[in-house]
């Protein structure tokens, strides 16, 4: 982390693609910066975090992507650099305001970070190819493919979104954002942190008849900054003078299996490199493809660049051969890897590798290995809302699903995840279904989730009279993601305290009458409440509030407290299960048909000794 | 030089993360060009990680091509099995830590973990040379912290010749990478490694 604040000109270091992006801001004199905690994203935000203060300037963890955005634009249109940041599905939650930014403009340089996530490795929902945005916003994209470009295209996102005032989208994937690389440094700039809102009675006013007048604007804008995109220097082509009549087109991480693959077939084919991809330089790309029988192209998630291409061709080269996605020579889903690249272009030149990956993959597909599931962690407050549930309503009950860590309750004994959609779903589903069934419903919702999608969905339910109960899972930190802190929490992204907002004073304020605060440890408690709350004509919120464990655990190991062990004795053990089948925690194993517990990973939390029905399990030295 | 590729696997928790970070520094500090791959999110809950290292005079795809790994980290031997792909005779060597870290999902599921003997026969296809390490009772013994196996067998990597690293520059790669406090066990660890038979 200390290398982000490294002022030497010029030097070397490693950094994360996200850290990297941090740094360019930090090079672009960035002033304000927010977010909303979602992976492959949220290491900007964290870094930011750390820096903020010593660097001076402003960083916050906002309530949802659509409040981080429009903070971030407040900062720009006063004049102050900007940097927003989040995962392909915050963008979807800023979308409302993000459009009509487009056409606003900014007054300061403002850069909206967006993480896509090929494969869904670190985010659930979907694949989404969130490039479709800058070409439905009119907003540039550019899409660096490692960590020096993280570095290198935010300065430049900042330079042109000033010059053009308009604000510009970075766009990346999982394996930029979380891949490590050389990044040679450049001079941090101090920019300016204060700035002022100077009112414009045309160009700030999203409304009729000015709309017409600044889209015409925004559309001049972008004609400009296509003459730019032939020009830049992020937009090239490598090996020219290539005799073979099939060229490659490519953009963002996907470029550099193209240069591995074709290292690899021993080939020298022309290659584009798009890094400024919305607007594409159209006459680079005519250019490019006008005298070439063939072109793959090479990009990650949906067939973008190479549908565009096929309309260009039609003007320079009708007889041009497109390979990509859409003829089946690459994935249409699933993260793209090189040996996509290297298939295809074998396929498509008729020259053979040695490498094999199908018979490598026919020889892995006979092993024998068990699977390793994410799980809740030994301790996990949720594990024991989950249980006590549970154990009250067993499986006849639909349990709604939300965004956290308690998604993973979509896994045996629980399966407590009938549904997983977005952020704050939960509810809303919940509703609907409430409305058309007499089914139990419950919905689990985290602290964060709460704050960031809740509400609306909780008064909605109160509003128009659905009973469901609503269990809210209240950690006490953005756990998923890293344990940022919330409003919940009292704590901002500067380490400032702040005011605590409570969510069951939140709750009742929504119209809840029946409203309880259980600690999930309590296990009759919680169970007694989940009986209760079932039982009620209107919607029921339990706040299930205990502090994360591993925040708990950190705590108390530097307060120096002594951890509790716990044994299980074999003498009282009727060997029923119910501790390891159906509570389900990490820490107990099972070995010649007998039950144990791992002191290494036992957290002490207490729940199992709460849960055995023979009273087996006890502290121990 | 001729690119370099490394696989290191294990479970969240095991440092693989750590020992990804020392390599990948240790490579710019021998002046060379590099790049590696980690994943974050779900995948740290004591779940199943894979990072990749590749370093060389230039280095594009952060990702090692299946097949291609020089030298694979098995910090725990079930998850050097499960990316043995990455592996192939005349390549690939395997330096597994013989830890078993059970995954408590398979009582729920009902697997089964395989046998070290059994996982050290799977492997074979993927690799002319495995060799396996005590390296968590190593550890254990020497600082009284498992999570140090990673630097026992980083030292015994370097002092193998299984990885093109000079143990200077390993030593400057991990001052960047690990805090302040920890650096002396760490190094005291990492010599252990080198003085293994």
């Amino acid at each position: 982390m200390k290398q982000i604040l490294l002022n030497e000109n010029g030097k070397k270091v490693i950094l994360l693609g996200n850290e990297a992006i941090v740094r360019g801001a930090l090079e672009s004199g960035v002033g304000f910066s927010s977010t909303y905690p979602g992976t492959p994203a949220s290491e900007i935000g964290d870094t930011f975090a750390d820096i903020a203060k010593e660097a001076g300037l402003y960083f916050e963890y906002s309530t949802n992507e659509k409040v981080a955005l429009e903070a971030a634009a407040g900062a720009a249109l006063s004049g102050v650099r900007s940097m927003v940041s989040f995962k392909q599905y915050g963008l979807n939650v800023s979308s409302d305001s993000f459009f009509p930014l487009a056409y606003v403009g900014v007054r300061a340089g403002m850069v909206i970070v967006v993480a896509d996530d090929p494969n869904c490795w670190s985010s659930a929902q979907s694949e989404q190819d969130s490039r479709y945005y800058a070409r439905l916003a009119h907003m540039p994209m550019l899409e660096p493919a490692d960590s020096q470009e993280c570095k290198d295209f935010t300065k430049i996102a900042f330079d042109l979104s000033e010059k053009f005032d308009i604000p510009i989208l970075l766009r990346t994937t999982t394996r930029v954002n979380h891949g490590r690389g050389v990044v040679t440094l450049g001079r941090i700039v101090e920019g300016r942190k204060r700035g002022e809102f100077k009112k414009d009675s045309i160009k700030f006013r999203n409304f009729p008849p000015y709309i017409m007048g600044t889209h015409e604007e925004l559309h001049k804008k972008l004609d400009e900054i296509r003459k730019i995109s032939e020009e830049i220097h992020i937009n090239f082509s490598l090996n020219e003078d290539s005799r073979s009549d099939l060229g490659i087109v490519t953009s963002g991480v996907a470029f550099n299996y193209v240069i591995d693959a074709l290292q690899d077939l021993k080939l020298d084919l022309s290659v584009l490199k798009l890094g400024l991809t919305y607007p594409a330089p159209e006459d680079k790309i005519r250019s490019f493809i006008g005298n070439l029988e063939s072109v793959l192209v090479v990009e990650e998630i949906e067939p973008i660049l190479e549908e565009s291409m096929s309309a260009l061709a039609k003007d320079v080269n009708p007889e041009l051969r497109l390979y990509g996605k859409k003829n089946g020579h690459l994935p249409r889903s699933g993260e793209l890897k090189e040996w996509h690249a290297l298939l295809a272009i074998s396929k498509i030149t008729g020259i053979k590798s040695q490498y094999n990956p199908i018979a490598q993959k026919e020889e892995y597909k006979k092993l024998n290995i068990a699977r390793r599931l994410p799980l809740m962690c030994p301790g996990c407050p949720h594990r024991a809302s989950f249980f006590a549930t549970k154990s009250v309503v067993g499986d006849d009950a639909v349990f709604g699903g939300d965004i956290g860590c308690y998604i993973l309750g979509m896994y045996p004994p629980f399966e407590t995840q009938d549904f997983v959609f977005s952020m704050g779903a939960s509810q809303g589903l919940i509703h609907g279904i409430k409305k058309v069934s007499d089914q139990k419903a419950i919905a689990f919702i985290g602290d964060s989730t709460f704050f960031h999608a809740g509400i609306p969905g909780l008064i909605n339910i109160v509003y128009n009279r659905s009973n469901p109960l609503i269990i809210v899972l209240d950690n006490r930190a953005t756990a998923m993601t890293g344990h940022q802190p919330h409003p919940g929490v009292g704590i901002t992204g500067m380490g400032k305290k702040s005011k605590v907002i409570n969510i069951e004073d939140v709750v009742r304020a929504c119209g809840v009458e029946n409203v309880m605060v259980v600690d999930p440890f309590n296990i009759k408690e919680m169970e007694e409440a989940v009986r209760e709350s079932l039982q009620k004509e209107e919607v029921s919120v339990i706040v299930a509030k205990r502090e994360c464990q591993l925040i708990a655990i950190r705590r108390k190991k530097r307060e120096g407290a002594i951890m509790p062990n716990f044994g299980i004795d074999q003498s009282k053990c009727d060997g029923c299960g119910i501790c390891l089948y159906q509570f389900g925690c990490p820490a107990i194993f099972m070995e010649n048909d007998k039950f144990f517990i791992d002191r290494d990973l036992c957290t002490g939390c207490a729940v199992c000794v709460r849960i055995c029905p023979k009273r087996a399990i006890r502290a121990v030295r | 030089m001729k690119e370099f590729n490394i696989i290191i696997t294990g479970v969240g928790g095991q440092g693989v993360l750590t020992l990804t970070n020392v390599i990948t520094w240790s490579a710019l500090k021998e002046g060379l060009d590099v790049k590696a791959s980690e994943l974050h999110g779900l995948a740290q809950r004591s779940g199943a990680i894979a990072c990749h290292v590749r370093f060389g005079n230039r280095i594009y795809s952060p990702l090692v091509l299946e097949g291609k790994a020089d030298l694979i980290f098995g910090l725990e031997p079930l998850e050097a099995l499960r990316s043995c792909y990455f592996g192939s005779r005349n390549r690939t060597i395997f330096l597994v830590n013989t830890h078993r870290v059970i995954p408590s999902s398979i009582f729920i599921t009902k697997e089964e973990y395989p046998s070290l003997s059994y996982i050290v026969k799977a492997l074979r296809p993927f690799s002319d040379k495995v060799i396996t390490l005590d390296a968590s009772e190593v550890a254990k013994n020497g600082t009284g912290d498992v999570v140090m196996a990673n630097m026992y067998m980083l030292g015994y990597a370097c002092a193998k010749n299984l990885i093109q690293l000079k143990k200077e520059s390993i030593l400057d790669g991990m001052k960047e990478v690990i805090p302040e406090r920890h650096i002396k066990s760490n190094i005291r660890i990492l010599n252990l490694g080198f003085k293994a038979k």
